[in-house]
C-alpha cells in the first residue's frame, strides 16, 4: 500500500479545466517532486491532497483511506502541509510555532503541556534545529522559518509530508542545504511530495518526479529517465542541454540563443 | 528590536494582575461620594453589618453593582477585542470592528427616542448589536472578496448606516430631555449601574467568555493562514465562527449596560502583549484580568476625581488615540 494514492483526479474551476484524469502514487520513503509551468494545477492538486478543496472528481487515498469525507481533524492525522515561508500576523516563538502542529492530535480545548513540548523539541531535533526553540520566528531568515515550518510538519507526527515549493524565496545555499535536510527526512522514510520550480532540485534530490502540463500528467518517473530537455522545453518553453558529471549527477544548462 | 513573541512565566503574570485587581476592587469599594472605610467594609464581612442602614444600601444598590460591571465589561472587551484580532488576522482588529457598538447605538437611541424604560434600553441595544452581527456575518459570507475582508467590508457598511440612523432619531429627539440623554448614553458611562444589570449582563458574559478561554490555544492557529490551520487539523470555519460569535455575544452585553466605550479592546490586548508575548495560551486570561482592572480603574477616576462624572467614552478615547498612534508609528513591531 503506497501512502499517496492519487485515481483519475479532475479539477476545474467553473468550466475551465486545472487537470484531468491525473493518476499517480507517492511511495513510501520516496521523495517526488512536482514539476509544472506557474498554472499548470500544482496548488491545486496539493488543496485537493491536503482535503482543503472536495470539489474533485476521481479519488485521493492516504494510506489506503479515501479522504474524501475525512474531517480536518482525521486529515492533519494523515498528512502534514508545509507552506511556504511567509510573514504571520503575530510573532511566536519557534517553540509555539512548532507547538501547534501538535493540535491535531488534542482535543479542541487541549493546551499543549510537556508531553507536546517534548514532541516539539523531538520534531526540531530531527532537522537539528532544538537550538532555535526560544528564538522568535519573525526574526529568523527565510531558509530558518522553513526549517521551523517543517518541524511543526514533523510534529503533526504524520509519515507523509506535502511540501509547497520549499525553496521558493531562498537564496542558492539554503536552498541546497534546506533540500538536504528534507532529502534526509526521505532517508528516515517520510514519504514528501514536494513542488518545486527548478529541475535541478529534482535531479539532484528527487527520486522521481511528476510533470504537470496542459492539465495532464506530462511524464512520471526516475528523473534521470523522464526529465529530458524536451519535457523542460514542454513545461518551460527554453531550451537546455544536460551535462552529466563524473558521479553521474545531471544538472541543466540553458541554451540563450538570442545572447 | 522587536518584543519577545513570548515571555516566560504567563502563571506568574496572571497572578501579578489578579492580586492587582483584587487590591483595585477592595480600594473601589470604599471610593466614592460616600466614602466607606475600609474597616467597615471588613466588619461588614466579618461581623455582618454596616453601621447604618444607608451604607449597606448604597453598597448593594449602588457601589457593588457598578464594580461588578466594571470589571465585567472591561474583561469582556479585551477578551474580544484580543479574539477579533486573532480570528481576523488582524492586530488592530477591535470589538467594534464589525458593529457591535454602532447596532447597540441604534437600539438605544431607539429605545430611549420611544421613552422605554432603562431594561427595555439595555434590550433594544442587546438585540440590536447582535442582530447587525448576524447580518454583517451574513453579507460578508457573501461577499465575492476574500472572506475575512468581506466580512470587515460589510461591517463597515453596517456600521455607517447605524450611525446615519442614530443621527436621524438624535434630531428627531426632544434636545430638552430626550437628546442629552442618547447623547450621554453614546459616550459611554456605568453609572445607571443596577444590580438588576449585573444579573442581565452575566449570562451572555460567562456563555461567552468560557469558551474563549477554553479555546484560546485554538485561537493561535487561526491567526495563520486558513489552509495552514486546516491542515494542522482546525476546522477553520467552524472555530471562526464559534470564536466571533462568543466575543460578539459578550461584547454585545457589554454595550447594553455601558453605553459605547471605545479603545479599551484594542489598548488592552495590546498592552497584554507586551507582558505575555501573542500566545493567547496566556494572553487571553490576563487580557481578561487587565481588562477588568483597567475599566475599573478608568471608573473610578470618572466617578471620583470631577465634580461632575465624565463618560467613561471619553477618557478611553483620551488614552486610546494618543496609545493607538503610538502604536502605528513606533520603529519595529509590537505584535
Amino acid at each position: 500500500m503506497n501512502p499517496l494514492e492519487a485515481r483519475n483526479l479532475s479539477f476545474s474551476y467553473s468550466e475551465r479545466p486545472i487537470f484531468s484524469n491525473l493518476s499517480f502514487s507517492l511511495e513510501r520513503g520516496e521523495l517526488l517532486g512536482l514539476l509544472g509551468p506557474n498554472g499548470s494545477g500544482k496548488t491545486t492538486l496539493f488543496r485537493c491532497i491536503l482535503g482543503l478543496d472536495h470539489r474533485y472528481g476521481g479519488d485521493v487515498f492516504l494510506e489506503g483511506e479515501n479522504i474524501r469525507r475525512k474531517t480536518p481533524a482525521a486529515m492533519a492525522r494523515l498528512a502534514a502541509y508545509v507552506p511556504q515561508a511567509h510573514h504571520p500576523s503575530f510573532n511566536y516563538t519557534v517553540m509555539d510555532m512548532v507547538l501547534m502542529g501538535t493540535s491535531s492530535g488534542e482535543r479542541a480545548w487541549a493546551v499543549p503541556g510537556s508531553r507536546q513540548k517534548a514532541a516539539a523539541l523531538e520534531a526540531l531535533a530531527k532537522i537539528n534545529f532544538q537550538e532555535f526553540h526560544s528564538r522568535n520566528f519573525r526574526e529568523l531568515s527565510g531558509g530558518e522559518q522553513q526549517m521551523v515550518l517543517i518541524a511543526r510538519a514533523l510534529a503533526q507526527g504524520t509519515r507523509i509530508l506535502i511540501m509547497d515549493e520549499p525553496t521558493a524565496n531562498l537564496d542558492y545555499g539554503n536552498q541546497l542545504r534546506l533540500l538536504m535536510t528534507i532529502s534526509g527526512l526521505s532517508r528516515q522514510g517520510y514519504s514528501i511530495l514536494l513542488s518545486t520550480h527548478n529541475p535541478d532540485h529534482a535531479f539532484l534530490f528527487a527520486r522521481r518526479v511528476l510533470a504537470l502540463h496542459n492539465h495532464a500528467l506530462a511524464a512520471i518517473g526516475p528523473p534521470a529517465e523522464v526529465l529530458t530537455p524536451e519535457l523542460i522545453h514542454t513545461l518551460y518553453g527554453v531550451q537546455v542541454r544536460l551535462r552529466r558529471d563524473e558521479q553521474g549527477r545531471v544538472s541543466s544548462v540553458p541554451i540563450l540563443e538570442d545572447h | 528590536m522587536g518584543p519577545r513573541a513570548e515571555k516566560r512565566g504567563g502563571t506568574a503574570v496572571s497572578l501579578v494582575f489578579l492580586f492587582l485587581l483584587a487590591a483595585a476592587i477592595v480600594i473601589s469599594l470604599s471610593l466614592g461620594r460616600y466614602p466607606i472605610p475600609v474597616q467597615a467594609l471588613l466588619d461588614r464581612v466579618f461581623q455582618g453589618s454596616f453601621e447604618s442602614p444607608g451604607m449597606e444600601a448604597i453598597f448593594f444598590n449602588v457601589r457593588l453593582p457598578r464594580i461588578l460591571l466594571a470589571c465585567l465589561v472591561g474583561t469582556a472587551l479585551a477578551a474580544a477585542g484580543a479574539s477579533y484580532q486573532g480570528v481576523f488576522q488582524n492586530p488592530l482588529a477591535t470589538p467594534d470592528i464589525l458593529g457591535a457598538s454602532s447596532g447597540a447605538a441604534t437600539g438605544a437611541t431607539l429605545a430611549i427616542l420611544l421613552r422605554l424604560p432603562q431594561p427595555l434600553v439595555m434590550l433594544f441595544a442587546f438585540c440590536m448589536s447582535l442582530g447587525t452581527i448576524a447580518l454583517v456575518m451574513l453579507i460578508g459570507e457573501r461577499a465575492r472578496a476574500k472572506r475575512i475582508v468581506g466580512i470587515i467590508l460589510a461591517g463597515l457598511m453596517i456600521s455607517s448606516l447605524h450611525s446615519a440612523a442614530s443621527s436621524w432619531m438624535k434630531l428627531l429627539a426632544d434636545p430638552n430631555n430626550v437628546l442629552p440623554e442618547i447623547v450621554y448614553w453614546l459616550m459611554g458611562s456605568l453609572n445607571k449601574a443596577r444590580p438588576l444589570d449585573v444579573l442581565f449582563v452575566l449570562g451572555p458574559m460567562l456563555i461567552g467568555l468560557l469558551p474563549l478561554y477554553i479555546f484560546r490555544w485554538r485561537i493561535n492557529l487561526l491567526t495563520l493562514h486558513d489552509e495552514e490551520a486546516q491542515s494542522m487539523g482546525v476546522n477553520v470555519r467552524r472555530t471562526r465562527w464559534l470564536i466571533i460569535c462568543c466575543a460578539t455575544l459578550i461584547t454585545a452585553a457589554a454595550v447594553s449596560v455601558s453605553g459605547v466605550i471605545g479603545w479599551a479592546g484594542l489598548i488592552v490586548p495590546h498592552i497584554t502583549r507586551r507582558f505575555t508575548g501573542n500566545n493567547y495560551r496566556d494572553l487571553m486570561p490576563v487580557s481578561m484580568l487587565f481588562g477588568a482592572l483597567f475599566l475599573l480603574v478608568i471608573d473610578n477616576i470618572s466617578r471620583n476625581l470631577f465634580a461632575t462624572e465624565v463618560p467613561l467614552g471619553i477618557f478611553t478615547a483620551l488614552m486610546g488615540v494618543p496609545f493607538f498612534l503610538w502604536l502605528i508609528t513606533r520603529r519595529g513591531d509590537l505584535w
